[in-house]
């Protein structure tokens, strides 16, 4: 990018900063900046208390756990401990899709709840946590284990839930999970993913023991909660070139996929952010290898698949090659049909804590060009890794407000803006044409092979859409 | 590979190629799946007589319930009025899922903030959070007036909002003349129609008290909780404007929730001004028209001399009638025959189309006071309640239920469940079928497994768009109500006869 974009950014910073009162301006300018190439990270402080009052657009612990983590392992039932709301606000619309029958074998699309009411906050829930427990068990016989997933409550009254689980993990013979995941916990979602993971390690990993058979091939896909099916046109990829998929972390997954995923010969993480700590202990434990890669675009596949296969034989690199080119010509195709109605064409991004980056190969195999990033909840090694993706003089902004983010996309005008529905409906106000990068705006899947021309077609139709040329009134134009 | 450019496949067609499908069942092998006839003798049991035993005796879970928590309901109140921001005391979480929840079902933007409060708050109290999140909600939103309400964990730990915004005035961060209203609404108490009552009285609570009250022939208008504020707020202006009456809509959020894709971003479109409530305490009469979502309000009202009248959602002929005729009573103004036609034309429209609602069976679900309004609408129509579900039914409400049922030839059959959730709903559906049932879009895993077609009435309604634009009140909003249960009954009839000989032209 230009001097002049740089220069320009730097004084948009300066700009939306003025309007802090100096305590706030001194803060979030640690959190802004423009990047420049060379340098090992964005420049940017991360993973620090949102400031009060300032719309953050950042969530909760719980959300990290119950929403991200946990939330989307089918044959589990997740009990949203504490009062109603936070599992039904959460209830439905993370779009994890999942096989079986919800309320017989699978319980993802369920809002189940203690409820809380005054006397539980007076008394305690322990009590009601072990009937619930009880009555769970009788109701969902073929659930095979449970969660407890904390809200804020929980944490202020002094619940004992790791007793009541190791209680009734013996008295009924199933996992049981105590997850404390206070929504007061850290800063954002992401310590929830973190306590998650730790819980994961914990509860079932050193409990699990599974004798099925294994292979040569084994592998497990960690941190692809299967948004609009993401996990299925990945999985369908890997098992093509010859891999044996165990397990699926956690989108459509299950627990006795989490238990056998000790004896994988890799794994494959996708969203670091919110699995880098499992991945690690398994590293450490079990002696099993990871790697990152990145199921966006055509030019990343193409590079992951190479790479995951160099951790294999020649039987596996031949099917990864054999998988890139079956696939070409349908790629060469979507990007003919694509690429001249979005070449050139600007996307400012504001995501959770790994797309901001990963989708920016898919953008550029496109033509598009990402202008300004930001992520919700990542921290110091997120932005390093962004440094392999974005330009030279690209806006960063770290746990962005509305307020900012707003004057950014005003002064920027960028083509297209990836973030999320709390800020899909201001953006498209401005008449800025705009797709969440969260649910992937009830379409996907956008990961693998199948989910680019997913992608493709949803920004085209984003961005050429004919609404946007009727946002003046004509007599004013 | 089905996957191909000129006709890009997503969910809705990919995974039901054969592809996907073997790569599914071949997954099932990890999963140690039990066998699908398993599944399907449990997914049978699930649905019979014993099972809706057991479930009836649960004492502590709680599965799938149709009510949300307190602080929604008050950033909702708060939202309608003037350049009003709304402020949530406690984790910042509660806040981005209020607003997503909001966005979801108005498919509009839901502005609000949070003090992010952590765990250092939880020990030390959130005062820090409360004098810092004004001062930059003051400086960066510039809104009129900031009313705030809590998480539960600010209620737990007990914060004081009285005293925290005095002392964060006291400091300085923001003017003393400035309104900040306050309600402190813990989400273990009530719903979120509980937590929009006390935000309404905490905001009237602000601007009234102390004041002295010069009576005049206005009316206030409570509209409670109301998914459906943007087209019944509107509505409603339209028939008191044609009555020609002095009016005020305590909390207007129609054209917060209805802004113009113009090129702009107005965070603070239309709303209540503060001058209007203010003079709100002059008014003659307050109409509450979810008397039960407003209930504390009601009471605060009275106490400063005015009526107060108590409606129940008012959908159908007798209960517009009833509005209007308080209305009248109250203002000394005739009802116009302007109306008087609308409510011929609507009273010929449920002439028209009688014989499809007479006698079909229906369960619903809702907030309490739009489970009495959907009731006494089917009663009106010949149709006949059922099953009827209330998560957070409060005390009395089923007393009132009871007694509109007994007043009906068609209220006979109707049992009332208040307290109870949606699974309670699918044992009944499962072993008492009905044939249409009326709830918000929670309800359509009740569709899918008890094969009962759903009418999206209610909140939220996430998987369809723009219904709120259209008012359920009045004669033209009932009348909408009216087309939105014809057209789902039709629907039902020609999707039931496709292959027969009568799959009709003519309905």
């Amino acid at each position: 990018m230009s001097a002049d974009v740089k220069t320009r950014n730097q004084e948009l910073i300066q700009e939306v900063l003025a309007a802090y009162p100096e305590k706030a301006a001194k803060k979030r300018a640690k959190h802004l900046n423009v990047y420049e190439e060379g340098k090992p990270d964005c420049g940017v402080k991360s993973n620090i208390k949102s400031l009060p009052g300032v719309m953050t657009i950042r969530g909760c612990a719980y959300a990290g756990s119950k929403g991200v983590v946990w939330g989307p392992i089918k044959d589990m039932v997740h009990i949203s401990h504490g009062p109603v709301g936070c599992g039904q606000y959460s209830w439905g619309t993370r779009r994890n899709y999942y096989g079986g029958t919800t309320g017989v074998n699978s319980f993802v699309g369920m809002q189940i709840t203690s409820d809380f009411q005054e006397k539980d906050i007076v008394f305690g829930g322990d009590k009601k946590l072990d009937k619930m427990i009880d009555e769970i068990v009788t109701l969902f016989p073929l659930a095979n284990g449970l969660s407890i997933q904390s809200e804020c409550p929980i944490g202020l009254i002094g619940d004992d839930i790791e007793a009541v689980a190791k209680r009734k993990t013996k008295e009924i013979g199933k996992t049981i999970v105590p997850v404390r995941c206070e929504g007061f916990r850290g800063v954002s979602q992401s310590l929830g993913h973190h306590i998650a993971n730790d819980q994961v390690r914990d509860w079932v990993l050193d409990k699990a023991e599974s004798n099925h058979e294994t292979g040569p091939y084994d592998v497990a896909i960690i941190g692809d909660y299967n948004i609009g099916g993401d996990a299925w046109s990945s999985r369908i990829l890997l098992e093509e070139m010859g891999l044996r998929v165990v397990a699926q972390w956690s989108g459509d997954g299950t627990l006795k996929e989490m238990e056998k995923t000790p004896k994988v010969k890799l794994n494959l993480l996708h969203c670091y952010r919110s699995m880098n700590y499992i991945s690690r202990h398994m590293e450490e434990k079990y002696g099993i290898p990871w790697v990152e890669y990145n199921f966006f675009g055509p030019t990343k596949i193409a590079a992951s698949l190479r790479e995951i296969a160099s951790h294999f034989d020649d039987k596996i690199k031949e099917g990864a090659e054999k998988v890139i080119a079956k696939y070409q010509p349908m790629v060469d195709a979507v990007i003919a049909k694509y690429k001249p109605r979005l070449d050139k064409k600007t996307v400012m991004l504001y995501v959770g804590g790994l797309r901001p980056r990963h989708v920016v190969g898919a953008y550029e195999d496109l033509g598009m060009e990402v202008v300004g990033a930001g992520y919700e909840f990542a921290h110091g090694d997120d932005y390093q890794r962004t440094t392999h993706y974005v330009k030279d003089g690209t806006l960063i902004y770290d746990d962005v407000t509305g307020f900012e983010f707003e004057k950014f996309a005003e002064k920027l005008q960028p083509d297209l803006v990836g973030s999320g529905v709390k800020e899909k409906y201001i953006f498209q106000k401005m008449g800025i044409p705009f797709r969440q990068m969260h649910s992937w705006d009830y379409s996907g899947p956008y990961h693998g092979y199948d989910g680019f021309a997913i992608f493709a077609r949803d920004m085209d139709m984003a961005i050429n859409s004919p609404v946007w040329g009727m946002t003046k009134a004509p007599w004013k134009k | 590979m089905p996957q191909n450019a000129a006709s890009v496949l997503d969910h809705n067609r990919l995974f039901k190629e054969p592809e996907y499908q073997s790569l599914m069942e071949g997954k099932k092998v990890f999963e140690d799946a039990v066998p699908d006839a398993k599944v399907k003798e449990v997914e049978d049991w699930t649905k019979s007589w014993e099972y809706r035993e057991i479930n009836f005796k649960r004492e502590a879970l709680t599965i799938n319930p149709a009510k949300a928590c307190q602080p929604l309901g008050a950033v909702l109140a708060a939202a309608g009025f003037e350049g009003t921001l709304p402020y949530v005391h406690g984790s910042q979480g509660c806040v981005a899922y209020f607003r997503s929840h909001f966005n979801r079902h108005f498919k509009e933007p839901s502005s609000c903030v949070s003090d992010s409060m952590t765990e250092d708050a939880a020990v030390f109290g959130g005062l820090n959070n409360m004098v810092d999140g004004l001062s930059n909600a003051h400086a960066l939103y510039k809104p009129k007036m900031i009313a705030v309400s809590t998480t539960c964990m600010a209620e737990v730990i007990g914060d004081d909002l009285d005293s925290f915004i005095k002392t964060a005035k006291q400091k300085g961060v923001i003017p003393e003349e400035f309104d900040v209203p306050f309600a402190h609404t813990p989400s273990f108490v009530g719903s979120h129609v509980t937590g929009y009552d006390n935000m309404m009285k905490g905001i009237l609570t602000h601007f009234w008290t102390g004041k002295e009250r010069k009576a005049n022939n206005s009316v206030n208008i409570l509209g409670g909780f109301d998914g459906y504020c943007v087209g019944n707020n509107r509505e409603l202006k339209r028939m008191l404007g044609l009555m020609g009456v002095d009016y005020t809509i305590l909390s207007d959020a129609s054209d917060v929730f209805d802004t113009p894709t113009n090129g702009e971003f107005n965070m603070y479109a239309g709303g209540t001004t503060i001058e209007a409530t203010k003079a709100a305490l002059n008014a003659k009469a307050t109409i509450a028209m979810q008397s039960i979502s407003v209930a504390k309000t009601l009471e605060f009202a009275a106490t400063t001399g005015q009526e107060v009248v108590e409606l129940n959602c008012p959908i159908g002929v007798t209960a517009t009638d009833a509005f209007l005729m308080e209305v009248s009573r109250i203002t000394g103004k005739p009802i116009p025959a302007e109306l008087e036609l609308e409510r011929g034309r609507l009273v010929d429209a449920m002439a028209d189309s009688q014989a499809y609602l007479h006698g079909k069976k229906f369960a619903l679900f809702g907030d309490p006071d739009m489970a009495m309004g959907l009731t006494a609408f089917l009663l009106e129509m010949g149709a006949e309640p059922v099953h009827i579900v209330c998560s957070n039914a409060p005390k009395g409400w089923e007393d009132k239920m009871q007694k509109m049922l007994d007043a009906s030839p068609f209220g006979k059959e109707a049992k009332l469940y208040p307290g109870k959730d949606l699974w309670h709903m699918r044992s009944l559906l499962a072993t008492e079928p009905v044939e249409f049932l009326i709830g918000s879009s929670n309800g359509k895993v009740l569709e899918r497994d008890c094969n009962v077609p759903l009418i999206r009435i209610g909140f939220p309604i996430f998987d369809r768009h723009h219904h709120h634009r259209f008012p359920i009140w009045g004669y033209q909003g009932s009348l909408n109500v009216l087309v939105k249960v014809l057209d789902k009954i039709f629907d039902a009839l020609d999707d039931g006869s496709r292959n027969d000989v009568d799959f009709d032209m003519v309905r």
